[in-house]
């Protein structure tokens, strides 16, 4: 199965997001700035809400147009929560997110958007319909969204993702492999001809086979599709397999930002040295030197003062406790932004400036 | 590619899958127990249905001097009730009206409670509260109490039956399909279908009630017996069906001053409730198994 | 302990709230005029004016309420229109009989049930499992005041062993623990203890069934634990899903013996609930109903805190 035998119904579709570029390619095609989730704890006998988990809290990136932006971080960080922000399925407290130029909720309504992002989420089972054929849950959005011919489009694109429509149209999820129903999922995700794909942890629950598949399908759809994707994971090897940059997310804060590369050969966050160096590696020669995290992440309901890592930090000094750090670019390397006071050489931290000990 | 084709083609059986409902179905007709019980409840509806075809005596007529003959009598099989009439056509007729009160009041109730339970579940927050609270205090009260507290009220009456009987039914049905809604709400297909920019009430049509529905439906179903019984009660009690319908509670109540007369004879329409709710009970749960097969 | 119990009561008054919401409205859904009973049939309109007044009837509903609920407060719950004597004292002589009856049930029902459903999960898939599981769900298809009706013709109609009829030797109505009251006893309470078995086990067989399949048992087995050792683990993970489900069966046995004390003639609550809806003494039938549903409320509350008591895991909850 091969990109030209795709049916007519979907080829106009291919070609669709050049048309529907309003910014131009320098524009990103998401800003988000300041974006904030607070959940509220409710409990008592009257339910009032006691706390709040602050889920995302003053989270800003860009995703450029046709990158793949990978986030990381340890699970509770708030990377889940901030995909579902982005396709609108929970709303935000407070920021912008800004799609190529517009605003939601100013410019662009939430059902615009949902013509341009689409989500591929975890748990490939959970999230199609048991009721529902393979072909049904995949036209379901064309359906929603008006588009001609959904059932069409629905079986050309299963053909797309490897999966002959003619032997697994009528069939149902439970009678699908993991690996096969994802296929689906993607299908579904990109029935609706999204600008901006959201994969949530989506090769995680796959076999280490069938995920590598799985990912070489994705890089080969982005390309065709001219797809952007915001790829979470907690794996670093698959996130920099499929990344452009990587953000890296620690109790709903954003701690660094780089391009693959340079990420990969510096950690500029201690959080993020310690994320890197908990990966076991193949080489003898590069045995993992630094200790692992302790314990475990702080409650999000009351987050630690200043810099949010600094309970856990080996390089926490008194500053690190009151006052919070800014995501910053790196000295001589503007791509690479961290949010640490050891970077920042006004930030009176006493080894300010200096950059992470070895 | 290669790699990927082994994985996405597996099983490529081409056979068009058997669809869920014909799967339930040729589950439940396996079973012979579940077979022979829905054999029983079907004869008893189109008996009732047809009982002006079956060339039985008028279950109004009675007689002064055929009261109360005994079982395998000369044109009475069952023999005659308290006034003469014949037993075997009141409890024919009987069947219509207390399968009638004994079935409808779960029928309604299943569709005011799944509605309401879909909506609590699928929308939360303030009306889910709301909805939920009422049906708490409701389940304050035990079902026998509740129906003859609204009966003894509203006073006897086929209508006033089933609309006591239809609120006794509502609150437990809406707790059912609440609890399996809110599970489903938090189903990533849901808000994969949201994400699509679908309406609340298309994602509820397309994706909720398709998987809510049938754990709802079996739940009622195990309510049928409950109900049959209750509806009758309410007519022994004199506060259901009046006199003279044929009904078998009222029948077994107006039978009680026989008791010493011919006392196997009054015991008959309980014979025909006791039946009807095994039966249905019995149904109830070859249905609960074949339709939890898959999980 | 004590705090999930006082918390778990603030959440029993709206509940209480409402149930006696339910009560008074009972009395507003009846058809007809509450008054038509005790006004004469001639009573002028100045005169029906002046009695609804007097009675309260021409205030809004809320504020009837307000007053209803106002005298419940201080034992005051209306006279009874039949007898005339104070609704408070009949109820609570009756509800007297009705525990009587509901308990004695209790005390056949429960052991029996927890005895053939755990034979049943234990020997799961056997003759006996399957031979319980039908008795179980016999009784709880049984329609229990026909039962009642058919223990008559056999123990009082053709053997003459028990009598049938109510609580005590010549419709006696006070209650005495001597073998002339007791005889009177046996029928409806073994009637009411039908359904209730039924139930008890196949709840019990469900719980003893699941529970010896986890994999804590294999590992208890495994360890070298006598198989009766064993068995006191899986009666402790079983105690507190039985203990609920027997405390609402106890509420339940109350608020539905009145189909039974109607067979029986037992003067109970629900003797007394058909006489009230008989000669439409409402007053008396909102009494009845609000006092047996308090009970059960109570009842419900008492089984969750007894739960919360035995079970670790529902006070972090």
């Amino acid at each position: 199965m091969s990109a030209t035998d795709l049916s007519p119904a979907l080829k106009p579709k291919t070609a669709a997001p050049e048309s529907r570029d309003k910014g131009g390619p320098a524009q990103p095609l998401v800003i988000v700035k300041d974006l904030q989730k607070h959940f509220p704890v409710r409990g008592g006998i009257l339910g009032r809400t006691q706390a709040m988990v602050q889920a995302v809290d003053g989270v800003s990136f860009e995703v450029k147009k046709g990158e793949t932006l990978g986030i990381v971080g340890e699970s509770g960080c708030g990377k889940s929560t901030t995909a579902r922000l982005l396709i609108g399925l929970i709303e935000k407290d407070k920021g912008e997110i800004i799609f190529d130029g517009q605003g939601l909720g100013e410019t662009l309504s939430l059902k615009d958007l949902r013509k341009d992002v689409q989500m591929v989420f975890q748990d490939s089972y959970a999230s199609l319909n048991p009721r529902l054929t393979i072909e049904d849950s995949v036209a379901f959005g064309a359906k929603v969204q008006g588009l001609d011919d959904p059932n069409g489009r629905a079986r050309s694109l299963m053909a797309r993702v490897g999966l002959d429509p003619d032997r697994f149209a009528h069939r149902y999820p439970h009678e699908l492999s993991g690996g096969q129903r994802q296929r689906v999922n993607i299908a579904r995700a990109l029935a609706m001809s999204p600008r901006l794909v959201v994969l949530d942890e989506a090769v995680s629950a796959l076999d280490k086979s069938v995920e590598a598949q799985v990912l070489n399908l994705l890089s080969d759809l982005r390309r065709e599709f001219g797809l952007t994707y915001i790829f979470i994971s907690h794996d670093l090897n698959v996130v920099r397999y499929i990344s452009d940059r990587i953000l890296v997310m620690y109790l709903g804060e954003v701690v660094e930002v780089a391009p693959v590369d340079s990420i990969w050969q510096e950690q500029a966050h201690p959080y993020t040295r310690s994320l890197f160096s908990a990966m076991p590696s193949m080489d003898p020669d590069s045995r993992t030197q630094e200790p692992p995290l302790a314990g475990d992440p702080p409650n999000p309901i009351d987050p630690p003062k200043g810099c949010r890592f600094h309970t856990r930090c080996r390089f926490a000094s008194e500053v690190c406790k009151t006052r919070v750090p800014k995501l910053m670019g790196l000295p001589g390397n503007a791509e690479h932004l961290a949010a640490c006071h050891l970077h920042d050489a006004t930030s009176g931290h006493p080894k300010a400036g200096q950059g992470v000990p070895q | 590619m290669a790699l990927a084709e082994t994985d996405a083609m597996q099983g490529g059986k081409t056979e068009k899958p058997q669809g869920y409902w014909a799967g339930v179905g040729a589950r439940v007709v396996r079973d012979p127990v579940s077979m022979i019980c829905l054999v029983v409840v079907l004869l008893l509806i189109l008996s009732a249905i047809f009982a002006p075809y079956l060339g039985l005596p008028d279950p109004y007529k009675g007689s002064m001097i055929a009261r109360l003959k005994p079982l395998g009598t000369e044109g009475h099989l069952l023999g005659t009730d308290e006034q003469g009439r014949d037993m075997l056509a009141r409890l024919i007729y009987g069947g219509r009206l207390t399968l009638f009160i004994g079935l409808m009041p779960v029928v309604l109730a299943f569709f005011i409670g799944s509605a309401l339970g879909i909506v609590a579940g699928y929308v939360g927050g303030m009306t889910n509260t709301i909805i939920m609270r009422v049906v708490d205090v409701f389940f304050a009260f035990p079902s026998v109490l509740l129906a003859i507290a609204i009966s003894g009220a509203l006073g006897a009456g086929i209508v006033n039956s089933l609309v006591s009987l239809t609120i006794v039914f509502i609150p437990p049905i809406t707790r059912v399909a609440e609890a399996v809604t809110s599970g489903v709400r938090a189903l990533d297909y849901i808000d994969a279908a949201r994400a699509t920019g679908a309406s609340a009430l298309t994602v509820i049509r397309v994706h909720v009630i398709g998987n809510v529905l049938s754990p709802i439906f079996v739940y009622a179903t195990s309510l049928t017996s409950v109900c049959m019984i209750l509806a009758a009660g309410l007519s022994f009690l004199g506060i259901g069906v009046r006199p003279p319908e044929p009904e078998w509670g009222l029948m077994l109540n107006t039978l009680r001053s026989a008791i010493y007369i011919n006392p196997w004879l009054s015991a008959l329409p309980g014979v025909m409730i006791f039946i009807t709710s095994l039966c249905l009970n019995l149904l109830s749960d070859g249905l609960r198994s074949a339709m939890n097969v898959r999980d | 302990m004590l705090s999930y119990f006082f918390r778990r009561l603030l959440l029993v008054l709206p509940v209480a709230f409402g149930v006696s919401v339910i009560c008074f409205m009972l009395v507003q859904i009846a058809p007809g005029d509450p008054l038509t009973a005790i006004m004469p049939v001639d009573a002028t309109a100045e005169e029906q004016a002046a009695m609804r007044a007097a009675y309260g009837l021409d205030k809004p509903l809320p504020v009837q309420y307000a007053i209803w609920i106002g005298n419940l407060a201080q034992g005051d719950m209306g006279k009874s229109i039949a007898t005339g004597r104070p609704v408070a004292q009949e109820v609570f002589g009756a509800v007297q009989n009705s525990l009587l009856l509901a308990v004695s049930a209790a005390v056949i029902a429960f052991p029996i049930g927890i005895f053939l459903g755990f034979l049943a999960g234990y020997f799961r898939d056997t003759l006996l499992d399957r031979a319980v599981t039908a008795l179980s769900i016999t009784g709880v298809s049984v329609p229990n005041y026909w039962l009642g009706i058919v223990l008559v013709i056999i123990f009082s109609v053709n053997l003459g062993w028990l009598p049938s009829m109510g609580a005590g030797p010549g419709g006696s109505q006070s209650w005495e623990w001597d073998w002339l009251h007791m005889r009177h006893l046996i029928l409806p309470a073994v009637t009411l203890a039908v359904v209730p078995i039924g139930i008890v086990a196949r709840t019990v067989r469900a719980l003893a069934g699941d529970i010896l399949t986890m994999d804590f048992v294999q590992a208890l087995y495994a360890k070298g634990m006598s198989r009766g050792d064993v068995l006191r683990h899986v009666a402790r993970n079983a105690a507190s899903t039985a203990l609920s489900v027997m405390g609402l069966q106890l509420g339940y046995l109350l608020g539905g013996s009145i189909l039974i004390e109607t067979v029986f003639n037992w003067p109970g609550s629900g003797f007394l609930l058909s006489n009230a809806i008989f000669q439409r003494d409402l007053p008396l039938l909102q009494g009845t109903i609000l006092i047996l549903a308090l009970f059960f409320v109570a009842m419900n509350l008492i089984v969750d805190v007894a739960q919360a008591a035995i079970d670790p895991r529902i006070k972090r909850s």
